[in-house]
Order: structure tokens, then C-alpha cells, then sequence
């Protein structure tokens, strides 16, 4: 639990607490902001163009200029729209991607058994906004509650192509979910909390989960995460080319700017949280200067290396197909996932728990890779038969078509 | 069963050579140009917005005939001329064209206009980039197309004048051979206007030989725009 509320709750831990949720409040904002510059500024970088160089600076107020102008213009309702679930829906996808970024530690000394306490007018309270003791889990609740968002807008408008748009979305939501829980498992497993704080101080200071869960999880996440996303290449959810808009395309001005602020800050608030559990949080040398400067910069640095990873992706993948979506979610991610989870729950068992067979630690750990390689091969070819099962099937019933 | 193509295998390191590819372009140069802000560079005989020149003591050129008028394929142009006043003539010579308008909404920059002129009185400038909101204002009038007392043309308002929009002026009809060669080079036979003296004729269209357009004539006045 955070150290500020150990004790009595007085006025001076309630205003520390509003402090910090204003402040996250408008770093969010202000970062979402700046990400949509980011984004359009790379992208076109990495497409030989100039991109927004009108308002501001290089363009650093297009955003604010695109959320004015937003704000002026009329906010159509559809005829068919079901109206309170229609005026619901951008709320729901914007709202927890902000109560997903209270449980990011930005900061803090986690180095030599430190567990990122900070001093803060005078109270002890770390650099988050909360630290639940279900943080992992209430990241994962709410990425799906943004789903309902998204579904709900599409169910809403009373029209067809905003509900194909949030059918695919919620099939690949759903499909991708199950993979972000199981890497998230392993992070969790080698943690032994699911509070994000404890997370990153299991970290400390070079012992990412990178490297430490093996970087398995950290792909299997990254991807799954994208795909969670709706970001390139799985932004299936609003194909143009076949959808329209998708889910919003009977949306206007501010409504339909809520969606897309909403999707730019999850993907900080997903990068902030690929950041803790894999990257080591706010972990990093401390250099020069005083101590606390430098976990806050550590942070912000990894987060800006993971958001010009998801714009990257986007310059360079083409979007895959349907099929090809779901093909990778079932058949790649979510195998490979469980498998890894399953060896390192085995070596954990064998390394931390002293699991005694036969009374040769050598030959435990032997017996007990063997064994869940054993598994992993047998479950491995089954899976393969299914799939080459099913194809076969189809091949033979396309012939028959021919 | 019908024949289908073979399935195309393709390495994972596309992937990654992908990535490379996007990386690349972020070190490469812009294909963009600001273009409000600069230009593209325009070509020598681009059509643009007619001016009626003068002669260098400032007499205008016009000489009132009508056949620019004749000629117009669009029916854009109309003029009318009239006697020089005795005591002060506006042209050498009889006549005057006292009214000269061009449609802009009609005229579809042929050039034929100024082929056609036989004192080399109108001619087309580089400048396209002028609107208007009224349709009034499309009809240029004497007023608008002849050029200034100092010989440049008039920069109205509502155009976008860049420099070395007026230095080549119809430099088409001063080299154009009659039977079309492309690698003829005009000679000089033509009058000097106010402002330039007597214009250099345009190179031929082959580039390996003879000066280009902006070295031709070194006696040509410096114009300042």
C-alpha cells in the first residue's frame, strides 16, 4: 500500500492525492497532445514529407488547433442512433484510458531495497497516482472496458458499417485479450505481485523483465498490445477501404474527436505500461544531481522509445487481413505465450520453491525442463495436426466448390 | 480444380528490411515544397497574365488593329482603336487601341494573341496565380494590362508576383521558328520595350548549346522588382 495512507487520512493526503491526479490529469492531456504531433510529425518523416508545419512552432499546436476547430463544428446524431448509448460510447473508451495511468510509477528511487518512496510536503507517498493491490489486474479490466467503447458506438449509430467495424472489434479485442493476459502472467509470476509497484522494484535496477522473463513475453505483449490498440498493422477496427470509419464513422465533432484522443492516450498509457512491467519502470542509473531527477527522465525516455515504436510500426506494416488477424492471435500468440508461461512457471518451481525429486538440484531442474518440453512438444504437434486438420478441410471443400 | 499461382515465399527478414526502409527515409530529404511559400521553378515559355508593353521613350505599342481579337480562340479579347490625338499621340503612328479587355475566365492561354500582334504590343507574363471573387474583376481592362511607367507590369492586389515572373515575357513567340525546329534560335528583330530594352531571343530547346535565357543579353537593364 502506498505509505500516505497508512495512517490517519488528514487534509494534507487528500490535497496530495488530488495533486497528483490533476497533475496526472494534465500530463496526459497535454502528452496525448503531443503525441498526435509526434505521430503525424514521424509519419510523414518516414514518408519524405514535412507534415503539420502550419499552427505553432513545427506544428506543435495542429492538435489543439484540430480539437478548437473540432469543438465548433456541429455534432450530428443519426436518426437511428440510440441516443444514450451513442452519446455514452466516447466516454467509455476515453475515461479508463485515464484511470489506466494512475497506476504507473513515473518516479521514485527503486534502487538498493528503496521501493520508490518519495518525500512530498512532508508525507512519504510514491510517484503514482494509486497503487492498488490488483494493479495488474485493473490494467487489464480496464483496456477490455475500452472495448465496450468501442462496441457500444458501433452497436449505437443504427448503421451497418459502424456495426461490422465494432464486431470486428470486439472479436479482436477479445481474441488478443487472452495473449496480453498470459504474458502478463509471466511478468506477474516472476514479481509475485500483481501491485505495479512492486513490480518495478522487483526490477530494480538492471533486472528487467526484458531480459528476465525472457523476451518472449515482452514480444508476445508488444503485439498483442497493438492489436489491443486497434494501431497499425491492426487497425482492422477502422479499415477505410472497407469500412467506412468504422465504429465511428456516424460520429462528429467532439464525439469523434473523443475516440481518437482516447486512442492516442491509451497508446501512452499501454506504452507506460510495457514500460513497468517490462522495461523497469522509472530503473536507471543515477547519474550526477540529485537522486529523484533522474527516475522520472529514465521513464519518459523508455516511453518515448516505445511510442516511436508503435508510429514505426505503423509507417511500415501493411494491415493484415482478417484471417490473418485472427490466425496469428489463436494460432501464434497465445501457443506461444502459455508455453513460455508454463517453462518459467517450471523453473521457478525448481530454482525458488526447491522442488526435491530426486536429491540433485542438476537433475531437477533437468527433469522439470524436460518435462515441460515434453508438454509443450506434445501440445505443439497437436496443435499443428488441428490446424493442418482444418486446412485441410477447407482445401478439400474449395474443390469441391471448383 | 483450377489452377491457382504458387504461393509466394518470402523470408521473416522482409520484415525487418522493411523496417530498415522506413528508418532510412526519416535522414532523407523532403519531396514537399512549401508552396505559398516558394515556387516551383517556372518554365521559359510558360503562358500567364498578359501585359500591353510600351516602347522605350514610353509610347505604347497597341496599335489598335484587332487582330489579336481575331485570332482568339476563346473570344476573351476585345479591342477597339481609335485616331491618335495630333497633339498627343498615345502610339506611334495613326492609331490607338483605346479599349482593351481580356476575360480571364475565358482565356485559355494560348499564346495566339500575341503571334498574332504585329508590334509585339501584348504579350504573356509567368504570373498565373491570380483570383478573383467577382466576375467583374476577371475582365482586365487597358487600365490593368499595360505596364507601369517604369515598364514593369502592374502588380494588382489580388496577384501573386515572385520575382522572374516578368523577365522572360513571352520569350515563346521571339524564338519560335516558323516551322517549328526545336533547336532554332530566335533572332533579334523586334523592338526594345520600356524597362528591358531590346529582350534576348530564347535559346533553342537544346541545352548542350548556346547560352540559356538568363545569360542571353548582358545588355539587358537590371530590373528590380
Amino acid at each position: 500500500m502506498d505509505p500516505l495512507l497508512d495512517g490517519g487520512i488528514g487534509l494534507t493526503e487528500v490535497l496530495i492525492v488530488l495533486f497528483k491526479v490533476v497533475l496526472a490529469f494534465v500530463f496526459l492531456l497535454v502528452a496525448t497532445m503531443m503525441m498526435i504531433w509526434f505521430e503525424r510529425k514521424l509519419i510523414s518523416d518516414m514518408q519524405n514529407r514535412i507534415g503539420p508545419n502550419r499552427a505553432g512552432k513545427w506544428g506543435l499546436l495542429q492538435s489543439l488547433a484540430d480539437g478548437i476547430k473540432a469543438f465548433f463544428k456541429e455534432d450530428l446524431k443519426p436518426a437511428r442512433a440510440d441516443l444514450g448509448v451513442f452519446k455514452l460510447a466516447p466516454y467509455l473508451s476515453l475515461v479508463p484510458a485515464f484511470l489506466l495511468f494512475t497506476i504507473i510509477p513515473v518516479g521514485g528511487v527503486f534502487q538498493d531495497g528503496n521501493d520508490g518512496v518519495v518525500t512530498m510536503f512532508g508525507q512519504e507517498t510514491f510517484l503514482q497516482v494509486a497503487d492498488p493491490p490488483i494493479g495488474v489486474l485493473f490494467a487489464l479490466a480496464m483496456s477490455s472496458v475500452a472495448v465496450y467503447g468501442v462496441m457500444l458506438a458501433g452497436w449505437s449509430s443504427g448503421s451497418k458499417y459502424p456495426l461490422l467495424g465494432s464486431v470486428r472489434a470486439s472479436a479482436q479485442m477479445v481474441s488478443y485479450e487472452a495473449a496480453l493476459g498470459l504474458s502478463v502472467a509471466a511478468v506477474v509470476l516472476l514479481a509475485g505481485s500483481l501491485r505495479t509497484n512492486a513490480i518495478v522494484a522487483e526490477q530494480a535496477t538492471w533486472g528487467w523483465n526484458l531480459w528476465t522473463a525472457g523476451i518472449v513475453p515482452f514480444v508476445v505483449f508488444v503485439i498483442a498490445a497493438t492489436a489491443e490498440l486497434n494501431r497499425p498493422p491492426f487497425d482492422l477496427v477502422e479499415a477505410e477501404q472497407e469500412l467506412v470509419g468504422g465504429f465511428h464513422t456516424e460520429y462528429s465533432s467532439i464525439r469523434f474527436a473523443m475516440f481518437f484522443l482516447a486512442e492516442f492516450m491509451n497508446t501512452i498509457t499501454m506504452s507506460a505500461i510495457i514500460v513497468t512491467l517490462f522495461l523497469g519502470g522509472p530503473n536507471g542509473p543515477l547519474l550526477f544531481g540529485p537522486d529523484w531527477i533522474w527516475p522520472p527522465l529514465w521513464f519518459f525516455l523508455k516511453l518515448g522509445l516505445l511510442l516511436f515504436m508503435f508510429v514505426w510500426f505503423r509507417a511500415t506494416l501493411p494491415r493484415v487481413r482478417y484471417d490473418q488477424l485472427m490466425d496469428l492471435g489463436w494460432k501464434v500468440l497465445i501457443p506461444v505465450a502459455l508455453a513460455w508461461l508454463l517453462l518459467l512457471a517450471a523453473l521457478r518451481l525448481t530454482r525458488d520453491d526447491a522442488l526435491n525429486i530426486v536429491d540433485n538440484d542438476t537433475a531437477n531442474l533437468a527433469i522439470v525442463i524436460g518435462g515441460s518440453a515434453l508438454v509443450i512438444i506434445i501440445a505443439g504437434s497437436l496443435l499443428v495436426a488441428a490446424i493442418q486438420t482444418a486446412k485441410d478441410r477447407r482445401a478439400e471443400s474449395v474443390e469441391a466448390y471448383d | 480444380m483450377a489452377d491457382r499461382p504458387p504461393q509466394q515465399t518470402t523470408s521473416w527478414l522482409g520484415y525487418v528490411k522493411g523496417f530498415w526502409v522506413t528508418f532510412k527515409k526519416l535522414f532523407e530529404d523532403r519531396v514537399t515544397a512549401p508552396y505559398p511559400k516558394e515556387k516551383a521553378p517556372k518554365p521559359e515559355r510558360l503562358h500567364g497574365r498578359h501585359v500591353l508593353n510600351r516602347y522605350e521613350d514610353g509610347m505604347e505599342k497597341c496599335i489598335g488593329c484587332e487582330l489579336c481579337a481575331g485570332v482568339c480562340p476563346a473570344r476573351c479579347i476585345y479591342v477597339r482603336g481609335a485616331d491618335n490625338p495630333p497633339d498627343d499621340p498615345v502610339s506611334p503612328g495613326e492609331r490607338w487601341g483605346f479599349i482593351y479587355e481580356i476575360n480571364y475566365l475565358r482565356c485559355i492561354h494560348c499564346d495566339l494573341c500575341v503571334e498574332a500582334c504585329p508590334t509585339e504590343a501584348i504579350t504573356e507574363t509567368k504570373l498565373f496565380e491570380f483570383s478573383f471573387t467577382n466576375r467583374l474583376d476577371a475582365i482586365y481592362t487597358r487600365d490593368e494590362l499595360l505596364v507601369d511607367d517604369d515598364g514593369l507590369p502592374q502588380n494588382l492586389p489580388w496577384e501573386d508576383w515572385r520575382e522572374g515572373e516578368d523577365l522572360h515575357t513571352s520569350a515563346w513567340m521571339r524564338a519560335t521558328a516558323p516551322a517549328g525546329q526545336a533547336d532554332y534560335e530566335g533572332r533579334v528583330a523586334w523592338s526594345g520595350e520600356l524597362g528591358y530594352g531590346v529582350r534576348a531571343p530564347e535559346p533553342g530547346q537544346s541545352p548542350a548549346d548556346g547560352p540559356t535565357a538568363d545569360e542571353a543579353s548582358p545588355d539587358e537593364p537590371e530590373v528590380e522588382d
